[in-house]
């Protein structure tokens, strides 16, 4: 218990660095101003629902092989922590369009890729509330988790094989940030990492107790 | 500055997203505890 507060203080520790650093650290990037800082928030978020929906992969296909509950866990609760980012993503990219582009929204690769993500793992989420034996709901989610990671892939990509009114990368490019920037930018990366990765145990925890409760249900019924 | 309404509305509502996510996750698991103990009573009293 104790450790699971000390970590839960860690992040909202980081969290709160890190949005000091983009507030009152990072210098004004010349071409957009201010509101370039959203990137601290927006990029960091989009990297993390990625990396989220490479766990729920990796538990969908860890079912597929080994049949057992634990990685279907996983895979869910991956899945959900994902879609939470991908969320944010979704709001905060609107938000940061409209100064530097002059509209919200704009069908391009990256944004139209990224809102399908959005809707494939709510789909995932959706088709587990309709099968109701475990064993059978755990093998079809996984299934289709392998499935729907295909879009992943191509959010990345899409940015580097089409021209996209979204920006081209420049993280991970040689000169691509100031250093400062770089900084915060990691640091942000960081703080949202080890957010996605206090969500994912919450959320395990939460489907294990649910496995249980599922199986004690049984018994009662049973009775 | 200008345009630093946008980035402190980005912000809320981003951490807005998770805080919500945290307290639901906490909520439904806190629900489902109190459901497998009133099972466990269910079962002990049949037993």
């Amino acid at each position: 218990m104790m450790a699971k507060v000390l970590g839960a203080a860690a992040v909202v520790f980081l969290l709160g660095a890190s949005a000091y650093g983009a507030f009152f650290v990072a210098p004004n990037e010349l071409t957009m101003g201010p509101v370039q800082r959203i990137f601290y928030l927006h990029a960091p978020c989009g990297m993390v629902a990625l990396t989220a929906f490479l766990v729920c992969f990796v538990g969908n296909l860890g079912f597929l092989f080994k049949r057992e509950a634990k990685w279907d866990w996983l895979g869910v609760s991956a899945a959900e922590v994902g879609l939470a980012f991908c969320t944010v993503v979704l709001i905060t990219g609107p938000i940061w369009a409209k100064p530097a582009w002059g509209v919200y929204w704009t069908w391009d690769a990256r944004l139209t890729s990224t809102l399908v993500l959005w809707l494939l793992y709510l789909s995932y989420l959706i088709l587990r509330t309709m099968v109701e034996d475990p064993d059978r709901r755990a093998l079809i989610s996984s299934f289709y988790g392998v499935f729907i990671f295909l879009d992943v892939p191509l959010v990345y990509g899409s940015i580097w094989w089409w021209r996209t009114q979204h920006p081209q990368p420049v993280v991970f490019t040689s000169g691509g940030l100031n250093p400062v920037m770089r900084k915060i930018f990691d640091l942000s990366w960081l703080s949202l990492t080890a957010l996605m990765i206090l969500l994912i145990r919450q959320r395990y925890e939460l489907e294990a107790t649910r496995a249980e409760a599922e199986i004690l249900a049984r018994e009662a019924e049973a009775v | 500055m200008k345009n630093l309404g946008s980035v402190m509305t980005a912000y809320m509502i981003g951490w807005g997203v998770f805080f919500l996510y945290f307290v639901t996750v906490a909520r439904r698991t806190s629900d489902l505890r109190k459901e497998v103990e009133r099972l466990k009573q269910t079962l002990t009293r049949g037993k």
